[in-house]
């Protein structure tokens, strides 16, 4: 176990934890944060997925020592009820959701995704989400939900 | 929590409804048990006393808890507070398929009041009526015609209409429900509050099937596309998940599989973990090994760690030959839906005969989230906090495992990752809570992606023989259907915690397998498992019961065991079947060279079978001609087609059929899937939106399990245990355009809505490439292998 300090969601945290763990359990144990989620625990579903300086990345396959003193953020530190980034309001206003364990991966993916390629076609988003997991299919609703997010952050 | 008390369950209660109750003096289950002073009786009306004459209506299974909330009270599924809130009861859940906006829209509709002044809560053995499982596309039937739910809210809204034409001094006749108060139809001035009527008090009456259900021409909240309210919080990622729940002093479990199917545990050798950090405890029980640390990590890395030495098993089936190995199995259970005894001698006289086999694989749930649940299991008493699709049936189970008394287990449903069908979460209930009986606290455990997909109860494989006959001018004159399936296991429901892995590991059998050749001649209609093909007539008991026209007809299911755990898996059964009949109906067409949608509507003679089939095919601008088309392939190398399947599901528990449109590479067998059209008949739609979004979902589920999904194996264990070797379709594939075409059906019952958009998918899809290419695909999934396979035989 080792002090490890962690900025998520604009909070710093000072944790005392085996610096080896993954990302996603410091995140979800001992932060309690219910927005990353494990899914399959080797980076292939997505469900996990926070950003680390904007970026997308699958935190039950990174160690939380390699993300000390950076900004992190998790589906809860995106928007509020109140103030809604574009996506989540998109994923509202479409109902694009079934189950909802996969939000994590799709929302973040998809800020992440459209922060650098703001211009992206249609299939270029789609092959951006192309390492994301739903398994209800929700498929067209949240495609149609990035879409119209896309276009309403381009305003 | 130490002592999972009464007083400590409400306090999981939504605090509107616990208000409404602390209100009223009264814990859940008092409030429904209890006859004290401060209960009011209602007078009961003529319907009443006729309903009374007639006893209870028969809303549950026969094995409903004996302490269950009993379904006949009104007071098991309705409380109204002194605030006029209204609480509703539901064994029901929502597992993100909407059941919960359509539950309350329902509850809203019938009793009068706004949408958000209705708190539902969701399966809980402390609050709830037993209703089984939330499954088979029963929710909408079970809760939304005449009993139950909407007969409960139908005979308190007509309670409240007489009370408050006693309170007012006018005939109910011309009183009227609205806002959450009684009022006269001509004098809005002249009302009372529902709380003024009940608050807090019961109703203390029977449901009464024959109350006034609100006609759809009336509803203003049912039936309209509202939002889920919990879209919200999933969105903003605060959604409380079975996965999020923490209790005080909560430790995190992991467990040890066997190393092969059929392995039974030599040795667990604990100083492989001696100091590791965290360790709390290893348990064992005969072949269940599981550990508890601190931290989840902690407890990975134990399991991990932890030497166990398991006994060499048997070698399992090859999965090459699996198909065939199935019809020569022992002992078998035989098992006739249906039979009219001249079916060979109608094939003999037919002038064409058509044979064909169809293949479908174990698929597995794959939930995208592995099963969770969390445990609290102190001395005699446990709470479990867990995504079960049956709450009752876990806590039944739950009593056998861990040797307590069932009223002292309390199972409480919190949504789990999507599971569509018996998943892992009853298997991780058990594991979650042996660790804590173990070790005396609260204990939490979410699966790794491998031991969820390795062991969990999958979806049946089949193999299916199809025979008919045609008569000289096309037409079916008999059709025979025979398939193998294995089983092994199922649902736990109340008895058999050995139907899933860990009951079986800790010692419980599964249910009993009884073999019986020959079947007996059915005595009673049932195509719950859709065997039956829709265009055949089903006679059975002296009267047609099918969807079809056709007068010869046999189906014949050979079930024998399974060398790996089986459970219904959304669809079970219904949607191999139908791949089979719709796929070969295909065949049919091609024979008698029909175009396949006049060939159906030919054999069809229930008209909602009709409508859904003229609705898919219309909409998707059906190109009338016999498949397959001459001209479908390109200069290009690419052929296009379109197919259509349809299901009576259940023989008339919802109706669908779908159009698929495809595009299929010659050269490599791969195909795009560009478009699926599916019409949906599911009674009163109560949702539109809600609909759509299950029919969309289902239309692609069913596209990823035609496409992609199969359980594989090798000589000792299953090899596809992660998203690399089970192919699910990802959110980025070429997403085909979906169109749900919803027929609605105010005037007939609620049926089933979820699992009729996936049962289509595979026969249309099959179909579609039929018509692009001349070729036939039999086994699903249709890689590009085997459709190149297809191609070129």
């Amino acid at each position: 176990m080792s002090a490890i300090s962690l900025i998520v969601n604009g909070k710093t945290h000072s944790l005392d934890v085996d610096p080896t763990t993954p990302l996603l359990y410091v995140l979800s144990d001992d932060l309690g944060l219910h927005g990353p989620k494990f899914g399959c625990g080797l980076g292939q579903c997505g469900a996990c997925t926070v950003l680390v300086k904007g970026q997308a990345v699958r935190s039950c396959i990174t160690a939380v020592e390699a993300v000390q003193g950076i900004e992190i953020v998790t589906l809860e530190g995106l928007g509020t009820p109140e103030r809604p980034h574009p996506i989540q309001k998109a994923f509202i206003d479409e109902q694009a959701a079934q189950c909802g364990y996969c939000l994590s991966g799709v929302i973040l993916t998809a800020k992440a995704f459209l922060d650098k390629n703001p211009k992206a076609t249609e299939k270029e988003i789609q092959e951006g989400m192309s390492r994301v997991l739903c398994r209800c299919f929700t498929h067209t609703r949240m495609l149609r939900a990035i879409g119209n997010a896309q276009k309403e952050m381009a305003r | 929590m130490k002592n999972p008390s009464q007083k400590a369950s409400e306090s999981e209660m939504v605090q509107d409804a616990a208000d409404a109750l602390e209100r009223a003096g009264f814990s859940r289950r008092n409030f429904i048990k209890g006859t004290g002073a401060l209960i009011v009786g209602f007078s009961m009306g003529g319907a009443m006393e006729a309903f009374a004459a007639q006893g209870r209506p028969a809303v549950f299974g026969e094995n409903a808890s004996p302490d269950s909330p009993p379904a006949a009270e009104v007071d098991s599924w309705i409380a109204i507070g002194s605030d006029g809130t209204v609480t509703a009861y539901t064994g029901k859940e929502e597992l993100g398929q909407g059941m919960s906006t359509a539950q309350t829209q329902l509850v809203a509709e019938e009793l009068c009041v706004p949408f958000l002044r209705v708190n539902l809560i969701v399966a809980d053995t402390a609050k709830t009526p037993d209703q089984g499982v939330t499954s088979g596309s029963q929710s909408h039937p079970a809760n939304f015609n005449r009993n139950n739910l909407a007969g409960a809210c139908a005979t308190a809204r007509q309670a409240l209409l007489d009370l408050g034409s006693k309170k007012l001094g006018i005939p109910a006749e011309q009183l009227v429900a609205v806002d959450g108060t009684v009022r006269a139809k001509n004098d809005a001035t002249k009302k009372v509050a529902y709380a003024d009527l009940v608050a807090g008090k019961k109703f203390s009456l029977k449901v009464d099937s024959s109350a006034k259900r609100k006609p759809a021409s009336e509803w203003t909240v049912l039936g309209k596309p509202l939002g889920r309210p919990d879209m919200t919080d999933m969105v903003m990622g605060t959604f409380e998940f079975a996965h999020n729940v923490k209790r005080p002093g909560m430790l995190h479990g992991m467990v040890i599989r066997p190393s092969a199917v059929g392995a039974n545990l030599m040795n667990v050798d604990e100083s492989s973990v001696t100091g590791m950090p965290g360790l709390v405890k290893i348990v064992v029980k005969k072949n269940f090994v599981g550990v508890v640390a601190e931290k989840p990590w902690q407890a990975i890395q134990i399991a991990k760690r932890l030497s166990v030495t398991w006994s060499p098993a048997p070698e399992l089936p090859k999965q090459e030959t699996f198909y065939e190995h199935l019809r020569t199995q022992r002992p078998v259970r035989d098992i006739l839906l249906v039979n009219s005894k001249d079916v060979d001698q109608k094939l003999a006289g037919a002038a064409t005969v058509v044979k064909a086999t169809y293949l479908h694989p174990y698929q597995m749930h794959g939930s995208v989230g592995s099963s969770c649940a969390v445990a609290d299991v102190q001395g005699d008493k446990a709470t479990v906090w867990s995504a079960t699709q049956g709450v009752w049936h876990l806590r039944a189970t739950l009593a056998m495992l861990l040797e307590l008394k069932p009223e002292n287990v309390h199972v409480i449903f919190k949504r789990g990752s999507g599971c569509y069908g018996i998943n892992g979460a009853d298997a991780v209930s058990y594991d979650a809570a042996m660790l804590s009986q173990a070790v005396g606290k609260p204990v939490r455990i979410q699966l790794t992606r491998k031991d969820e997909m390795a062991w969990e109860n999958y979806g049946f494989a089949f193999t299916i023989d199809e025979r008919a006959g045609l008569d000289a001018q096309g037409n079916i004159v008999a059709w025979d259907h025979e398939a193998w399936s294995p089983v092994l296991g199922n649902r736990p429901v109340y008895t058999y915690p050995g139907n899933v892995i860990t009951g079986f590991l800790v010692g419980f059998q599964p249910e009993e397998f009884k073999p019986r050749t020959p079947a007996p001649e059915p005595t009673s209609f049932s195509n719950n498992s859709n065997a039956i093909p829709s265009y055949v007539v089903g006679h059975v008991g002296g009267a047609d019961h099918g969807a079809g026209t056709v007068k010869s007809e046999r189906a014949l299911l050979h079930n024998v065991i399974s060398p790996f755990w089986t459970g219904p898996l959304r669809s079970p059964q219904r949607l191999q079947n139908t791949f089979a009949h719709e796929s070969f109906m295909d065949e049919l067409a091609a024979h008698a060279k029909a175009d396949p949608v006049e060939f159906r509507l030919r054999h069809l003679s229930e008209p909602r079978m009709v409508d859904v089939v003229k609705a898919a095919s219309v909409n998707a601008k059906w190109d009338a001609r016999p498949s397959p088309n001459p001209h479908a392939k390109s200069a290009t190398g690419f052929a296009t087609g379109r197919g259509i399947s349809c299901v009576a599901y259940e023989g008339d528990n919802g109706f669908s059929a779908m159009v698929a449109e495809v595009q299929v590479e010659l050269a490599t067998g791969k195909i795009l899937v560009k478009r699926l059209v599916v019409a949906i008949d599911a009674g009163p739609v109560s949702n539109p939106d809600g609909l759509r979004n299950q029919s969309e979902g289902g239309a692609l589920q069913g596209l990823s399990r035609a496409l992609g999904e199969e359980v594989t194996w090798d000589d000792h264990n299953v090899t596809s245990v992660d998203w690399k070797t089970y192919h699910s379709l990802p959110l980025g594939f070429a997403v085909p355009k979906v169109d749900v075409v919803l027929l609605n059906r105010p005037d007939l019952p609620a049926t089933g809505a979820g699992e009729t958009a996936i049962t289509v998918v595979a026969g249309a899809i099959a179909n579609a490439i039929f018509d692009a290419t001349g070729a036939r695909i039999r086994q699903v999934p249709f890689t590009a292998e085997r459709i190149k396979a297809a191609l070129a035989g």
